[in-house]
């Protein structure tokens, strides 16, 4: 058995998988259920200055069949009392102190502000803080969440007074609102944060009610910008930590991941682009706490069956194969394989390829099965077809390099070589 | 032993004659199963589909909830689109071909998404067709069945006036006077019909029989064109000792009476045979069953491997409680009194292939005798050959003989469905009635008939635009036989 726990700046949780900072983490009631389920460690939903909630608050994308493939919100930060927060975050440390205990805090715009809140809170016993730059609606009308992390200079600045007052490690979370998160993150690790956590949620409108003509989420007649998250936003996220994996001043931080993460292997591709720790809200929210039963299984026996020992083996693993378009290999090059046998005759990889690639896939006419085979010598080993198949493995794609030495493009332009002609 | 009515309480016969293929009990259920289907391209279930229905596409249109899009889509191919969901032998048509087959898996459940998406538009008469300004043409159809009427619509459509001639009381033909009970409900073919004549320009004139209220000549004289879809209705004859006695009964008939005279008051024996291994003969076993009959024995003279319902049907007949005997020919039905009591047959055995194709039973010489009070014959039906041939139309033992494009040998006169090809499904019909309809609108329409692509152009009022066709150009003709 591998051993998943995590080490985050001396933090430790048995698992890697924390609660991010929202509802599932609001109130000892629910932490304590998470703790019992089995979660790591949880981000406290995020303390403040007092504030009040409208409904509804939640709206969601449903495709096909799925329900809430992405999920957005205009709830604000924390609406309960802080006197009361503070009371139970001790008692939830008091309880399970081998799990993980931050607090995520948004203080009103001023130095005081903010030491008088860390110091509050570092009297409960938390083991670490996380600093809310992302929230993207609400807040944000008031000069606080998103609106601070957009502004790398005033990001700094915030980081600079919370260090002044903080004893424990500070993780500054990142707003995804922002042409790349980089600026904003360097500037956070200048300022001092011991780690940096990403995504929070990303601006959206999730649809309008094609009777009321309203988008959603409604509040009588009206709606706000949102913030989107769950298994839409994954991809996103990736992106955005792969690049603070990269840039020379903000990978030298631990990194928490977040964003769309519902299974172990949602998580283990969030630490092999180098996060040390994961967040979950959506995929908590949808389902309850109950899945981190298999997020800790499946993401062990996959250790297991890859021979790695501890999640350190394996964070970051994949950050150096992203690479400059300019630098891959031209003279790789794969096609398209059909497996007659597998085969249900659908005909969708045909009109993909037809109306949308490069007529690659010929169609020879039966009643009622067509028959679809691959033009080798067309097909430009684009994978839409692979991609669209609805039979796993029966789209294959065989490699047939055009050369065997490696050819970037330069050295393409360089040789002469002849582009394409049709 | 005895034939009697009203066997079972009132609840009783109606548990056994509700819906045999129940509808989606909600919304949610029909999108879970719209959502399984593939979208597959130039789908196969399309092309086993005799009216070539844009299946794709029409449960696409589930999805978006564009139940108006999805009715019409099933319409523009097959006006009997909602009677045809819950008839239609599906296990050998489209679903028998959907992809999911091939990964053996529950095949999509087409009819029961097509009787979702039909239900209401039939129910509530939606408008999901225009007529075009009237041309001035006129049209006869003979028969109010489905070759007649799916031909009425597409002509009416058209801007043709249609006069149909029915000689019972009510629409539909043998979708009103022959499918079973559990299938369709008397009220749901009133509806199709209405339905259907709720386009506006077809005109039903109920009770009036071609040969007796109106001969063909009239017709010719006074209409641009006739369609004839007067299905087969004469029931084959055994032509064994005791065919006269009391208790023996033709299908068709017993079957009509269930649906006209109501569940209590037909009369059914204790001990029943039915003959015959097809659609009717299924129909009938079960429902004599369903009636309260405490044996029902079916008979055919071939073995299972050649009989001519589906796999299902025969499950349903077996589900019921009915038995089979394989491989065995009525001989002679013995009676006593007049009344019957047993069935002598002849037990087969198979030889070489006759002219169906089928190998043919062969009498073994030994005889087995099984006692009952009732015997239904479902052996098949015979074309109404003294009426075509009375007059002049080609045909062969009464199955009008069509050219391909439906006309007949008689100037003006189209003909199609069962009484062309001898008896097959609903939607065989429904298709024939369409293909003629083209046919007419070719031969009625000036603009259709000249230059090139005439045909296409004719034909291009019975194919739904969107239909792949670059595989199949005439893919709504594809799929008969
Ligand atoms: C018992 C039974 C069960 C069946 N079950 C199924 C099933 O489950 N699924 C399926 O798809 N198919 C089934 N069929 C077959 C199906 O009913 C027929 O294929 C279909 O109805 C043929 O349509 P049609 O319009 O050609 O003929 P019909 O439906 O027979 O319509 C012909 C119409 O013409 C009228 N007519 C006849 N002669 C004249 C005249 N001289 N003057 C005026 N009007 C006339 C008739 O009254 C009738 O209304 C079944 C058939 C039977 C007998
Ligand atoms: C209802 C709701 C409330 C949230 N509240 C907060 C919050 O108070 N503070 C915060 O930092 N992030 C908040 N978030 C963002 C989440 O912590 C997380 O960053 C985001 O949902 C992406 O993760 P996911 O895809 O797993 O949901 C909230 C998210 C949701 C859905
Ligand atoms: S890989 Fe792309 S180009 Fe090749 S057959 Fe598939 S879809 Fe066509
Ligand atoms: S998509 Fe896959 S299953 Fe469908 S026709 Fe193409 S290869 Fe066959
Ligand atoms: S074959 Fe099956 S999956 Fe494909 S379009 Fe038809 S119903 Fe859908």
């Amino acid at each position: 058995m591998a051993d998943i726990s995590a080490n985050f700046l001396g933090i430790k949780s048995p698992n890697p998988y924390w609660l991010a900072s929202a509802p599932p983490t609001d109130k000892k009631y629910n932490v304590l259920r998470a703790f019992e389920a089995g979660w790591g460690g949880v981000v406290w939903k995020t303390l403040g200055s007092q504030v009040k909630n409208v409904s509804s608050r939640y709206s969601a994308v449903n495709f096909n069949n799925t329900r809430v493939m992405g999920f957005n919100n205009i709830e604000l930060i924390s609406d309960r009392p802080l006197d009361i927060n503070l009371k139970e975050i001790e008692e939830c440390v008091r309880l399970f102190p081998d799990r993980a205990m931050i607090v995520s805090l948004m203080a009103d715009n001023s130095r005081e502000k903010w030491h008088e809140l860390i110091k509050q809170v570092e009297d409960t016993g938390a083991h670490g803080l996380e600093l809310n730059f992302g929230c993207p609606h609400g807040m944000t009308e008031r000069g606080m969440g998103a609106t601070v992390g957009q502004d790398p200079a005033i990001a700094k600045m915030v980081v600079e007074w919370v260090m002044e007052a903080a004893h424990i490690p500070v993780i500054t979370k990142l707003t995804p609102n922002v042409h790349s998160v980089v600026p904003t993150g360097k500037a956070c690790v200048e300022g001092g944060t011991s780690a940096l956590s990403l995504i929070n949620t990303i601006q959206s409108v999730t649809g309008i009610d094609l009777d009321t003509f309203v988008p959603n989420p409604y509040v009588a007649g009206k709606s706000v910008f949102g913030g989107y998250c769950g298994p839409a936003v994954k991809p996103i996220a990736l992106k955005m930590l792969a690049t603070i994996s990269q840039d020379e001043t903000t990978r030298k931080v631990p990194i928490s991941g977040i964003g769309g993460i519902s299974t172990w292997k949602d998580a283990a591709e969030f630490m092999l682009l180098g996060a040390t720790t994961v967040q979950v809200c959506t995929a908590a929210m949808k389902y309850g706490f109950r899945i981190i039963e298999d997020m800790c299984d499946g993401l062990n026996n996959w250790m297991d069956e890859k021979g790695f020992k501890t999640i350190d083996d394996f964070v970051g693993k994949s950050v150096s194969t992203l690479t400059h378009w300019e630098d891959l290999d031209i003279n790789y090059h794969h096609v398209a394989n059909i497996n007659q046998d597998k085969c249900i005759h659908c005909g969708l990889c045909y009109i993909a390829c037809e109306d949308a690639s490069h007529q690659s896939i010929s169609l020879t006419y039966g009643k009622p099965y067509n028959t679809y085979a691959i033009k080798e010598e067309e097909c430009v080993g684009c994978n839409l077809c692979q991609l669209i198949c609805p039979v796993e493995d029966c789209i294959t794609m065989v490699v047939q390099r055009k050369g065997d030495d490696y050819l970037n493009w330069k050295e393409f332009q360089e040789r002469g070589l002849p582009l394409n002609d049709h | 032993m005895s034939i009697s009515n009203n066997r079972l309480p009132a609840e009783e016969f109606e548990k056994n004659f509700s819906d045999i293929h129940p509808p989606f009990e909600t919304k949610e259920a029909a999108l879970v199963e719209a959502n399984r289907c593939l979208f597959c391209y130039d789908a196969p279930c399309t092309k086993s589909c005799p009216t070539g229905i844009n299946v794709p596409k029409f449960i696409k249109q589930i999805t978006t909830d564009n139940i108006k899009g999805s009715a019409t889509t099933i319409f523009l191919s097959n006006i009997f689109g909602g009677g045809c969901s819950r008839v239609c032998p599906v296990e050998k048509l489209c679903e028998g071909a959907c992809v999911f087959n091939l990964m053996h898996e529950q095949p999509i459940a087409i009819a029961k998404l097509q009787r979702y998406s039909t239900e209401d538009a039939i129910e509530d008469k939606w408008k999901l067709f225009e007529r075009k300004p009237s041309t001035g043409k006129k049209v006869a159809v003979v028969g109010a069945g489905p070759a007649g009427l799916s031909c009425a619509h597409v002509l009416s459509r058209e801007g043709i006036d249609i006069t149909v001639f029915e000689k019972e009381s009510k629409g539909g033909g043998l979708m009103t006077y022959g499918i079973a009970a559990y299938k369709v409900t008397p009220e749901f073919c009133n509806d199709e019909v209405d339905f259907i004549t709720s386009l506006g320009g077809i005109e039903i004139k109920y009770n009036h029989e071609l040969g007796k209220d109106i001969s063909l000549e009239q017709l010719q004289q006074q209409y641009d064109a006739v369609f004839l879809g007067i299905g087969v209705g004469l029931a084959n004859q055994l032509n064994i000792p005791g065919e006269d006695l009391a208790g023996v009964e033709d299908a068709i008939d017993f079957i009509y009476h269930i649906r006209d005279k109501g569940y209590s008051n037909v009369p059914v024996g204790d001990r029943v045979i039915v003959i015959g291994m097809g659609m009717t003969a299924i129909d009938a076993a079960t429902q004599a069953k369903r009636l309260g009959a405490k044996e029902v024995t079916m008979v055919y003279r071939r073995s299972e491997s050649e009989k001519g319902c589906t796999q299902v049907e025969l499950d349903i007949a077996r589900l019921d409680g009915c038995k089979i005997v394989w491989l065995a020919a009525p001989k002679e039905i013995v009676g006593n009194d007049g009344k019957l009591t047993a069935l002598v047959c002849d037990v087969m055995k198979l030889g070489a292939p006759d002219y169906s194709g089928k190998p043919a039973p062969i009498p073994t010489g030994d005889t087995i005798t099984i006692e009952a009070d009732m015997v239904i014959k479902a052996t098949g039906q015979k074309p109404f050959e003294d009426l075509v041939s009375y007059y002049g139309l080609e045909n062969k033992k009464g199955k009008i003989l069509s050219k391909e494009n439906h006309a007949t040998n008689l100037s003006k006169i189209f003909a199609g469905g069962d009484c062309v090809n001898g008896g097959k499904e609903v939607v065989d019909a429904v298709q024939a009635g369409k293909e003629a309809a083209a046919a007419i609108i070719q031969h009625l329409t000036p603009a259709f008939s000249k230059g090139e692509g005439a045909e296409q152009n004719a034909m291009s009022v019975i194919t739904a635009s969107t239909v792949d066709r670059d595989s199949s150009p005439l893919s709504f003709g594809e799929g008969q036989g």
